[in-house]
């Protein structure tokens, strides 16, 4: 319940939180919404010396959702962006895991850049945002880089964000016929399983489809395999959509926890793989 | 019969305003100067030697006022008492290996307490137990009651063996019913271990006044005197030197029906130091070392004629105590013996009562207490019965209710149901539900391939506990009424409630008997040095005991107020009476007193009957002459998603009896809360320990108590029928929810899933063992 | 180090150390005790309190994060004198037992009205997804809600709410008495 003893300081802007963690080294860290690190801080599992609060760095919490570019600041919090009726209707994908992230109180908090910074395995930004075919910057002493979201998130609690790098924006095109649904933990509300669909259509049969995978294995995946098998299925034939999407998570070694064994989770993939196509093909 | 106003009325209650603003005081909000603050360094292991503690670090810590071991506690200052078991098992050669307040030498289980940290916060406290550094030699560990009856590894070495106790128990013929049987079944019932999280966790704060030599402690404690008892024991300190406080408290639901050793310690080390100590554990600690509930393999064997019939039980029930004996652990489970005919009559039983000791938390009460487990395998067992049988599990169930006429009914393991009326329950119940209809529905929606279950649970408990003969320790309780001099009342209730409204049914009973406003009457409770001696609030007994002894006081106070009314009006005190609140001579209207103005006669003195004593109090005490046997029909339809397992529950409806409601709104409360837990050990919870004794359930991240999506709405209505077992005429209502719902939930499922050949399948009854069952080659039982 | 925050409408200043949680500041600084904390996790929702008008779990805050912010506990929501409509309608309801829980609960139920002014159970139960209570069951306290929801939409007085809430209609509470504290009968023999 109490966290080890830190140092704090406010960043103003990006290059004064560049500048700090470059003079606070790698025990360093940033501090957002803090609705992942401070649970681990209050258990002592995570005790940086130095915390740079970028939480009130202005305009890095923009919502851009009205064109066929979306972009959305690395501060936008998850309540924000569960109340955008633009993001609604442009990539309703993350709305969908914008609602049904946490809870309120978290939602209010949270941050979708501190969220993915954090880089849990049973997280539902992960998958989302690979789905949506992402691009995260990251801002450093040097500039920026870009980097598509499949190599962003790089396995459990691990990403290519760099110790002295901010990440600043995500983008993305707009994904109308997209949808996120998820097999809640009865305990912790995150992810048993949980699956993004992005797809193009023509007519009743879908054109393109991007799938990616949270909370079965170390990281969230996309699973290319069902998505060439959905190319020509319409969704409407939930036979056809089921074959299309068996074996899902056949890739990957499935964690196992108290609640689900790894064949379990994995079986549920296929199941909340066809949900998460059926439901984006219905947008 | 008393005049009624507000005994039967949904009175807001009394307590709320305090609680909805903020502005009650909980253990963790009592503020007193100079308070220093506790943190522990608990065992990580199930089972190990401690081979050092280095605590030379902590103490160094210019923030910290003392460390202490359990060496330091038990050798140094050699407080070696143990903490206390209560129990009458003596005759079974019951094993009650030592307790001490802090780790000897030895951890038993994961979150024992090794060592205690004081310091000038919390903050600082939780820094300095992080610079204990302990050394531990790894023993043999066993978490599974099973290999723990079977040998070693033992929990506690020098009893060379980890049964505590063995209590077998026959009752008629059970081998000659077996053998006559049409049918019999055969299952193992496991009763998973779950954790009560009340949402305030422990919390204490002691404190010692070195000048009056007194140790006052603040506790979350749903049972404050006899906490006092036990601390006067283990500390050794005169009972009348110790007061204990129990403020507000944040729930308790029987985990705070206990002596902790957190609870001795912090008041000893509050000795040791002249200060408030305060010590609030955390959420995790809390997962670690409050008791938990439940944990019984029941394995049954019930045999029944084709008529469905139940003509025996045996039963063996196999229960996990945990690493050491808290308060009743080891009561609890012949609780679930006694009431294991449930609400039918058959007469022939065999049954075994085996406690052991694993490398666990304690188990002790929780909500139910021993009487939860009974029932549910019992109504399995009906509903088995009836599966095996062809027959409506409803209609198996009528077949073997003990009758209306046979009340007082003496069980075979020998209790006597005081009243009931099962039927006419369980037929309101189906009739709301439209039983008939939903069987329809059922055989409808599985041509459609949607699983529908509807699970009925026909339930009666032992509760309002209890005579003191049959009670581990006194069964009684009390209450003292006094009438102030300026006309407000005051109760003293023995009872300790923390959540159960009885400032306000205790209120409304004084308000109507002494015809007083409900405002003029304050209700006390919870300090030892205001409320005269009482046992507490559990096992469903607050009102049923604590309000039958107010109204023993109310009829002593009635006695000696017509005493003081007639002597003023010179009339024959036979012709006095109450009435409507009044008193008032028979037969003449125009004499009128209230409880206030003979309360200020009495007062003055100087005009009361000769030989009469001044003042108008009354202190009585209830001593039940038995239990009394709640009873309802909870009914529970779910539909099993076939794709995952996931359960959606449709439909509950619970009609209970608990005789004459005194406030329909803190009854119905009370019900729905304990429908919630019940729901939710059928359906979320489970406290794991993998075979090291690691404890991975060990948050609420890990461990789902239900939020608000997780249950639905519950439909409730009511039969009365009537006890004589008290002045009030009630039964309690406290923990029949939790009873019911557990195996109306469990049947509702199971039933869902009749069509893969499913007989039964263990809670908590999580979507991946639905889906299991469910699936092609694993249709059959498990 | 010094934070400023506005709490309850009060500017105040405290010295903290950073670690310091906004739960522990409100308790243990400003002794605002009407918030209560009930895990280590983030789960329960006890502490939840309105930062800058929204809910918050206060426990994951830390103080110095609320620097320059406005706090509102459950002492700001209302008083005995001058409930707000959802602690009546809590009150009412019977939406409590143990009381811990229902301070965060209460606020938590504040913000969601905020949110949406018309829930329906379902909304209200997923809107108090983040608040745990083990006495209730939840069931009187999505009554609670959806009572205050109807007192706030249709009045703009406190104190409406018992006329609205149809599960427990006035006449069945009986109507206190005209008495005070002192009995006439006393009065009488002092005056």
């Amino acid at each position: 319940m109490i966290p080890a003893t830190f140092d704090y300081v406010r960043a103003t802007s990006v290059d004064d939180a560049i500048r700090l963690l470059g003079e606070h080294g790698d025990d360093a860290k940033l501090l957002a919404g803090g609705h992942s690190l401070i649970p681990m801080m209050k258990l002592r599992l995570a005790a940086p010396a130095v915390l740079i609060d970028i939480g009130g760095i202005p305009q890095l919490d923009a919502i851009d959702a009205s064109g066929g570019r979306i972009t959305i600041g690395a501060l936008a919090k998850h309540a924000a962006l569960a109340a955008s009726d633009a993001l609604k209707k442009s990539a309703p994908a993350l709305w969908d895991a914008a609602n049904d992230l946490g809870d309120p109180q978290v939602r209010n908090r949270g941050t979708i850049g501190g969220a993915s910074a954090h880089g849990d395995p049973s997280a539902d930004y992960p998958a989302v945002l690979q789905a949506l075919d992402a691009t995260f910057t990251l801002t450093g002493k040097n500039g920026t880089r870009d980097l598509k979201a499949s190599d962003f998130f790089q396995g459990m609690f691990e990403t290519a964000l760099g110790a002295k790098e901010v990440l600043t924006k995500i983008a993305f095109d707009a994904a109308p016929k997209s949808a996120y649904v998820k097999f809640h933990h009865p305990a912790s509300h995150y992810a048993v399983v949980g699956v993004a669909a992005v797809l193009t259509m023509s007519g009743g049969t879908i054109e393109s489809a991007r799938i990616a995978v949270t909370g079965i294995g170390d990281s969230a995946f996309r699973a290319s395999g069902v998505e060439s098998a959905l190319k020509g299925v319409k969704p409407g034939d939930a036979d056809a959509l089921k074959a299309a999407c068996a074996g899902v998570a056949r890739s990957v070694t499935a964690r196992a926890d108290t609640f689900a064994s790894a064949a379990y989770r994995t079986a549920m993939a296929d199941v909340f793989a066809a949900r998460a196509v059926a439901k984006a093909a219905s947008r | 019969m008393a005049f009624t106003t507000m005994v039967g009325a949904r009175i807001r209650r009394r307590e709320d305003p305090r609680l909805i603003t903020g502005r009650a005081t909980y253990v963790d909000d009592v503020r007193q100067v100079n308070t220093c603050y506790a943190a522990f360094v608990r065992s990580p292991h199930g089972h190990a030697k401690i081979t050092s503690i280095d605590v030379a670090a902590a103490k160094a810590d210019p923030h910290v006022a003392g460390v202490w071991t359990g060496d330091d506690i038990h050798h140094a200052h050699n407080l070696k008492s143990s903490l206390p078991v209560a129990h009458k098992m003596g005759a079974l050669g019951l094993k009650t290996p030592p307790h001490y307040i802090l780790a000897l030498d030895e951890v038993r289980f994961v979150g024992e307490a090794v060592a205690v940290v004081i310091a000038d916060s919390p903050y600082t406290a939780r820094d300095a137990a992080e610079k204990i550094v302990v050394e531990y030699e790894q023993l043999g560990v066993v978490v599974d009651p099973l290999k723990a009856e079977a040998g070693p590894p033992f929990v506690h070495e020098e009893l060379g063996t980890n049964v505590a106790f063995s209590m077998p128990f026959k009752a008629g013929d059970p081998d000659a019913a077996f053998a006559a049987a049409d049918v019999t079944i055969k299952q193992r019932i496991v009763n998973q271990r779950v954790a009560p999280v009340p949402i305030e966790p422990r919390s204490m704060v002691a404190n010692w006044d070195t000048g009056g030599q007194q140790l006052t402690i603040y506790s979350a404690t749903q049972i404050p005197h006899l906490l006092r008892t036990q601390l006067a024991v283990v500390l050794q300190l005169p009972e009348n030197k110790i007061r204990v406080i129990a403020p507000e408290v944040g729930g308790g639901f029987g985990a705070k029906l206990n002596v902790y050793a957190e609870e001795a310690l912090i008041s000893w080390v509050a000795m040791q130091l002249g200060r408030p100590v305060k010590y609030i554990e955390t959420r995790s600690e809390c997962f670690q070392a409050m008791i938990h509930g439940r944990d019984q393999i029941d394995d049954i064997e019930v045999a029944a004629t084709k008529d469905g019939t139940i003509t025996a039980l045996r039963l063996k029930i196999t229960a996990n105590l945990g690493a050491y004996h808290q308060l009743l652990t080891p009561v609890i489970p012949t609780l679930t013996l006694l009431m294991a005919h449930g609400c039918y009559r058959f007469e022939n039983i065999e049954a075994e009562v085996v406690g052991v000791f694993t490398n666990t938390m304690s188990t002790d009460a929780y909500r139910g207490a021993g009487r939860p487990e009974a029932t549910f395998f019992i109504e399995r067992a009906i509903d088995m019965v009836a599966l095996k049988l062809g027959l409506d599990p409803v209609a198996v169930r009528r077949k073997n209710f003990i009758a209306n006429a046979s009340f007082p009914h003496t069980t075979a393991t020998g209790l006597t149901y005081d009243s009931g009326d099962y039927e006419t329950t369980m037929d309101k119940a189906l009739k709301a539900v439209d039983y008939d209809g939903l069987r329809k529905q059922q055989a409808d929606l599985r041509k459609q391939g949607r699983f529908l279950g509807i699970g009925v649970s026909t339930y009666v408990e032992v509760c309002g506990m209890g005579p003191s003969a049959a009670m581990p320790a006194a069964g009684w309780d009390s209450a003292t009424i006094r009438v102030e001099p300026t006309g407000s009342i005051t109760v003293l209730t023995g009872v300790s409630p923390h959540g159960q409204g009885e400032e306000t049914t205790f209120a409304q009973i004084v308000a109507d008997e002494l015809g007083v406003p409900i405002d003029n009457v304050t209700v006390v409770h919870g300090d030892t040095d205001r409320v005269q001696y009482g046992v507490g609030t559990f096992g469903s007994r607050g009102t049923a005991v604590g309000g039958s002894a107010l109204k023993l006081a109310i009829e002593t106070i009635q006695a000696k107020a017509v005493k003081i009314a007639a002597h003023q009006w010179e009339a024959n005190p036979d012709d006095v009476e109450y009435k409507d609140g009044k008193i008032g001579v028979k037969g003449d209207p125009s004499k009128s007193m209230t409880t206030p103005e003979a309360g200020f006669l009495a007062f003055m003195g100087d005009n009361l009957p000769p030989g009469l004593e001044p003042g108008l109090d009354a202190t009585r005490r209830f001593e039940p002459p038995n239990f009394v046997f709640p009873f309802g029909t909870h009914v529970c339809v779910v539909e099993v998603d076939a794709q995952t397992g996931e359960i959606k529950i449709v439909k509950y409806l619970a009609v209970d009896d608990c005789g004459r409601l005194l406030n329909p709104m803190i009854v119905e409360g009370q019900v729905h809360g304990g429908i919630a837990q019940g729901l939710s050990q059928a359906l979320f919870e489970e406290v794991i320990y993998d075979d090291n004794g690691q404890l991975l359930t060990g948050t609420l991240m890990d461990y789902a108590i239900p939020h608000a999506e997780q249950v639905p709405h519950y439909e409730l209505d009511h039969t009365v029928t009537g006890t004589t077992v008290n002045p009030l005429g009630i039964k309690g209502i406290g923990e029949a929810g939790t009873i019911g719902s557990t195996p109306a939930v469990a049947n509702a499922v199971i039933d869902a899933l009749a069509p893969f050949g499913v007989v039964h399948i263990d809670m908590p009854l999580r979507p991946e063992k639905l889906w299991l069952a469910m699936q092609p080659k694993n249709g059959s039982t498990k | 180090m010094q934070i400023d925050l506005t709490v309850n409408g009060k500017r105040t200043s405290l010295d903290v150390e950073p670690r310091l949680l906004l739960a522990h500041a409100l308790r243990d600084s400003l002794n605002l005790t009407g918030t209560h904390i009930g895990c280590d996790t983030s789960s329960c929702g006890a502490c939840t309190v309105l930062l800058d008008g929204v809910s918050v779990k206060s426990c994951t805050v830390f103080a110095v994060q609320a620097s320059g912010h406005e706090v509102t506990t459950i002492e700001g929501i209302g008083t005995a004198d001058s409930l707000h409509p959802m602690q009546e309608a809590f009150w009412t309801a019977h939406g409590l037992q143990c009381g811990y829980c229902t301070t965060g609960m209460i606020v938590s139920a504040v913000d969601l009205l905020q949110r949406n002014a018309d829930p329906s159970d379902d909304e209200i139960r997923a809107g108090l997804e983040g608040n745990l209570c083990r006495c209730t069951g939840y069931e009187n306290i999505v009554k609670a809600v959806r009572a205050a929801g109807k007192a706030m939409r249709d009045h703009t007085e406190r104190h409406s709410v018992n006329d609205l809430m149809p599960m427990h209609p006035p006449a069945e509470e009986p109507p206190p008495s005209g008495e005070g504290i002192i009995p006439p009968f006393l009065q009488e023999a002092h005056t």
